[in-house]
């Protein structure tokens, strides 16, 4: 498992997201002044883009879905022994309406796959997939001679993050779940909206 | 009291006599007896009513293809009388067709659809053989020697 590079303070997440050196002094300035004043307990002053993506990180919400016998894995993460809940990931949401992240636990069948497409257009926005297992990242055993099996779940819905193993570990996915927080750790949504590239 | 196989085809035998072709026992698996298709549905009602044999409870339909035939095998078991056999019917494999048993054994109903599903044996005299596990509109039939996967399905790429 790798060590995960989520900033826990102000001044962690300012040094992340502010390359510039002139402006990071600036904010680093802005959050001294905060705390000589004595405020520092209750406000810190960071780019909104990495107040909004700590936000976004601490609290995925998975879809409840799973589709064969890593879901079964998926729910041993989910479970005390392994506790996603201490990343902020562990709500399971019955509903796509209300999740971020969509596990593909499982093989995804052509049967399945048109659901599978649709639970993925019903999920608001900033979403991510993660294919878990060897059937959702290429097809997995079932790949030459599995006639009802998609070719990985990419050829239908875009993925973020691959989890091999056949079922992975818990720990495979726990891992997982922290790449992806560094993933959307890097996103410049709000600079690249206001400000361009 | 309990028959063998030998018994359950000596039965059969003289009743049916020509239908019902050898039987088989080899030193593992189990033994079966090998019948004329066109004689299933007399032979099967015969082998649920007739108070010697008794098969009260289908235990499952198989289909295998072997390239020149398709086999349909039926497991049958007897709680009343604690004995079974396997009943294997020899079908053409350009348009393999046998008589449902769905009427005696209601547990045949989902076995039927799943041997037409992968194999596409038509069982005759039953309502709604559609498929069961594979989508609908899936062309073909998977577990067919000369089964050719489709390219796509709808509109996702299979290699």
């Amino acid at each position: 498992m790798t060590e995960t590079t989520r900033p826990t303070t102000a001044a962690q997440m300012i040094s992340d997201a502010v390359q510039d050196p002139k402006e990071r002094r600036r904010y680093l300035g802005l959050m001294d002044q905060i705390k000589s004043e004595g405020l520092g307990a209750n406000m810190a002053i960071v780019p909104l883009d990495a107040a909004v993506n700590w936000a976004r990180e601490s609290s995925i919400w998975p879809m409840t879905f799973g589709l064969a016998c890593c879901a079964i894995e998926m729910m041993a993460v989910g479970a005390p022994k392994f506790d996603l809940d201490r990343f902020g990931a562990g709500a399971f949401r019955a509903t796509p309406r209300q999740a971020d992240l969509m596990i593909v636990a499982g093989t995804v069948v052509y049967k399945m796959a048109p659901r599978v497409k649709r639970l993925y257009e019903q999920m608001p926005d900033p979403k991510f997939v993660m294919a878990m297992g060897a059937c959702t990242v290429g097809g997995g055993p079932y790949y030459k001679f599995g006639y009802h099996v998609v070719k990985g779940v990419d050829k239908i819905i875009p993925v973020d993050i691959y989890v091999p193993g056949c079922p992975p570990r818990p720990e495979a996915l726990l891992d997982a779940i922290f790449r992806l927080q560094e993933k959307i750790d890097v996103q410049r949504n709000l600079k690249i909206r206001y400000q361009g590239n | 009291m309990a028959l063998t196989l030998k018994d359950i085809h000596g039965k059969l035998a003289a009743k049916f006599s020509e239908k019902v072709f050898d039987w088989l026992e080899p030193e593992a698996g189990d033994g079966w007896i090998e019948i004329e298709p066109l004689a299933w549905a007399e032979i099967a009602a015969h082998l649920k009513a007739d108070p010697d044999l008794q098969f009260d409870y289908l235990r499952m339909i198989s289909g295998v293809d072997y390239s020149d035939h398709i086999q349909v095998v039926y497991h049958l078991m007897s709680y009343a009388r604690d004995h079974d056999c396997v009943i294997k019917v020899k079908l053409e494999r350009k348009d393999p067709r046998v008589a449902s048993v769905m009427d005696l054994w209601p547990a045949a109903d989902w076995h039927e659809r799943e041997t037409y599903d992968m194999l596409g044996v038509t069982f005759e005299g039953r309502d709604e053989l559609r498929r069961i596990l594979l989508p609908e509109d899936w062309v073909g039939y998977p577990l067919r020697k000369d089964y050719e996967q489709p390219d796509e399905y709808h509109g996702i790429t299979h290699w």
